[in-house]
């Protein structure tokens, strides 16, 4: 067959060139052109070069809330996977239960991201909230607003609540997969339950946890929305998130060359761990094959 | 190793189980010696899998009890009724190799590293796996993967019986013959009972001491190989032990004679009064075609099948089949068919009535 030139055809490609250059090229350009530029305002730009990356590199309020990033985001990989992997195993397998549990597994997930913070930022209130009140009525000392550490708490059950369904959806699905012969061979060679988990459902689950591991750390590195609405960051700085910080500095003080220089290691981070990650969990499974 | 006994046995996958049709598995009665090696013989969907399920424990039984030796054991969870299977389709544990899969039930058994050892050294070699004991099962074909499997079966020397649910399906044919052989002569060295289920008639026949053949949730036979093909109990066994199966034929029976069509067939024996679906049986090998005696046919086809001759005929509406013996000339005056009496079995309803000596 001959093969035709024709190249207007490139035409038929002009509509989503501009869309996705309106959607993320010229967005992260922009960004880009501000983080190496400095301005005083009246739209003029100075060349700042790289200087605004090596200022960020060295703050340390950007240290600070990069520390507080790695830990949130540890704390809750910590609870989320294995307790999401326990209700997996915990939940039924068929029948209308298997259905009612998917239902209120599913629904903090369709809660909108601000909706969740309200809720816990009221949830949480001493003088009207039932969790704060009730805490407060048994002799708890408890408050979110001023105490650092009731913060770092109320802020990481929230997002336990909020996401440990994820986990717990995606390790059911894995379990689902499972043939029901694997249980009974496992009954069969006389297996202990730890060593049915082991041998069984943790490396079929694998898969399916390597997702909901990206997901998390993803999702809880870039946090914004539900801890700025029940802290705002606070009390002080303690639960200033690396998001809720780039946030303040970009639109609060009106920093963007910092800004974006900020961002734009915010982002090369990102990449890197996720990158780490799936390599490392993707050789382990090479290297189970071989 | 144990005896086992089922007693009063029945199965049904409904909650609250009403009419027969409602029985997966219909109520029997049935012993398993000990030592023995049986195959369980039968279609697709007649219940063999749920009846080794409930002799293993993964199933628990609507009614009836089984007992292993004198012990009750239709409570016990699998784990503690030791007792091994192998699957239709290969289980192994993927992130171990095959070495740790073959030790998997002994560790488990908490059996000491030396035993452990030498028997799965024993074992990898009955299977043919020893050069690849320290890999990962996971990568491993489905033939290979199968192979552990079985091994996994048969590494425990303890155990009360072996169960064998079509084991051999996603092997090679001619690695099936030598694992069926190697599986006969582990059989005759530890004397485990052993129980082989399948729905191929030669893998039964040439494994078992003994072929249950079950029909719809019902064991129809319990016997020899020679007695489920010179006396079946029931047409299926005719009709699926055999190739071709048997011959039957809707008979009219007054004592000696059976009637078909106004012709009569000579019997072995002498038959009383039969109510109900009245049929005669007889294997196409105690069949002949010849050009004198015996009843008219009208010979549709011939097939050479090696070893002999099997003749498609028409027998007055009914299709019969006919073995002629290699060599025999089969000529077009050849047009009628000859039973050896004694080999004629009756049937009323599918059960074979036993007559009295004439």
């Amino acid at each position: 067959m001959e093969k035709t030139t024709n190249h207007k055809a490139w035409f038929l490609v002009l509509p989503v060139l501009f869309l996705v250059a309106f959607s993320a090229v010229i967005p992260l350009m922009t960004v880009v052109n501000y983080s190496i530029q400095d301005t005083f305002g009246n739209n003029k730009f100075f060349w700042a070069g790289l200087e605004w990356f090596s200022e960020t590199l060295a703050s340390e309020r950007i240290h600070d809330a990069l520390g507080r990033q790695i830990l949130f985001s540890a704390i809750i990989l910590a609870i989320e996977v294995p307790l999401g992997i326990f209700i997996a195993l915990n939940m039924p397998k068929k029948g209308i239960w298997a259905s009612v549990c998917l239902i209120l597994m599913a629904l903090p997930l369709l809660i909108p991201f601000n909706v969740v913070g309200t809720i816990w930022q009221i949830f949480g209130r001493v003088d009207i909230g039932l969790l704060g009140h009730t805490l407060e009525k048994i002799g708890i000392d408890y408050n979110y607003t001023s105490d650092a550490v009731d913060a770092w708490i109320t802020v990481v059950v929230m997002d336990v609540w909020h996401w440990t369904s994820l986990v717990a959806l995606l390790s059911y699905a894995g379990l689902q997969s499972i043939p029901e012969a694997y249980y009974q061979a496992a009954k069969i060679d006389q297996a202990s339950r730890w060593s049915v988990f082991r041998f069984i459902e943790l490396p079929k689950m694998q898969g399916v946890l390597l997702i909901a591991i990206l997901l998390r750390f993803m999702d809880s590195f870039m946090i914004y929305t539900e801890p700025f609405v029940v802290t705002g960051g606070g009390p002080g700085n303690s639960t200033t998130f690396l998001s809720i910080d780039l946030v303040k500095m970009a639109i609060g003080q009106f920093d963007l060359g910092p800004a974006a220089a900020f961002s734009i290691i915010y982002f090369l981070v990102i990449l890197l761990v996720s990158w780490v990650f799936y390599t490392v969990m993707t050789n382990l499974d090479k290297r189970e094959r071989v | 190793m144990a005896r086992i006994t089922l007693s009063n046995l029945a199965h049904s996958y409904y909650p609250n189980p009403s009419a027969e049709e409602d029985y997966a598995l219909k109520e029997m009665n049935h012993v398993w010696e000990d030592g023995k090696a049986y195959a369980l013989l039968g279609s697709s969907g007649c219940g063999k899998t749920t009846l080794l399920n409930i002799i293993s424990g993964l199933l628990k039984p609507s009614q009836g009890r089984v007992l292993f030796g004198d012990t009750d054991v239709t409570t016990q969870p699998t784990a503690e009724r030791n007792i091994a299977q192998v699957f239709q389709f290969p289980v192994v544990y993927d992130t171990m190799t095959v070495r740790q899969n073959l030790a998997f039930p002994l560790k488990n058994r908490g059996s000491d590293a030396a035993y452990i050892a030498r028997r799965v050294s024993e074992i990898a070699e009955m299977i043919g796996l020893e050069a690849s004991l320290n890999r990962k099962a996971r990568g491993l074909t489905a033939d290979a993967k199968q192979k552990i499997s079985l091994g996994r079966g048969m590494v425990r020397e303890d155990v009360n019986a072996i169960l064998f649910d079509e084991p051999l399906t996603v092997i090679d044919p001619h690695m099936k013959w030598e694992l069926r052989t190697q599986l006969k002569s582990l059989h005759r060295q530890f004397g485990h009972t052993m129980i082989y289920v399948t729905h191929d008639q030669t893998e039964a026949l040439t494994f078992a001491d003994e072929v249950v053949v079950m029909y719809d949730g019902r064991v129809v036979q319990m016997g020899t190989p020679e007695e489920l093909f010179e006396t079946p109990e029931h047409t299926f066994v005719g009709y699926f032990i055999g190739s071709p199966g048997m011959n039957v034929i809707p008979a009219r029976i007054e004592g000696d004679k059976a009637y078909v069509n106004g012709s009569h067939i000579q019997l072995g024996r002498g038959y009383g009064k039969l109510d109900g679906k009245v049929e005669i049986g007889i294997r196409p090998e105690f069949t002949t075609l010849s050009n004198s005696g015996g009843l008219p046919v009208n010979v549709r086809r011939v097939e050479d099948v090696g070893r002999h001759k099997i003749v498609r005929a028409d027998f007055f509406g009914n299709d019969i089949n006919i073995v002629a013996p290699e060599g025999v000339q089969i000529t077009s005056d050849m047009n009628r068919v000859v039973f050896n009496p004694g080999k004629v079995n009756v049937y009323e309803n599918d059960w074979r009535v036993n007559g009295e000596a004439a």
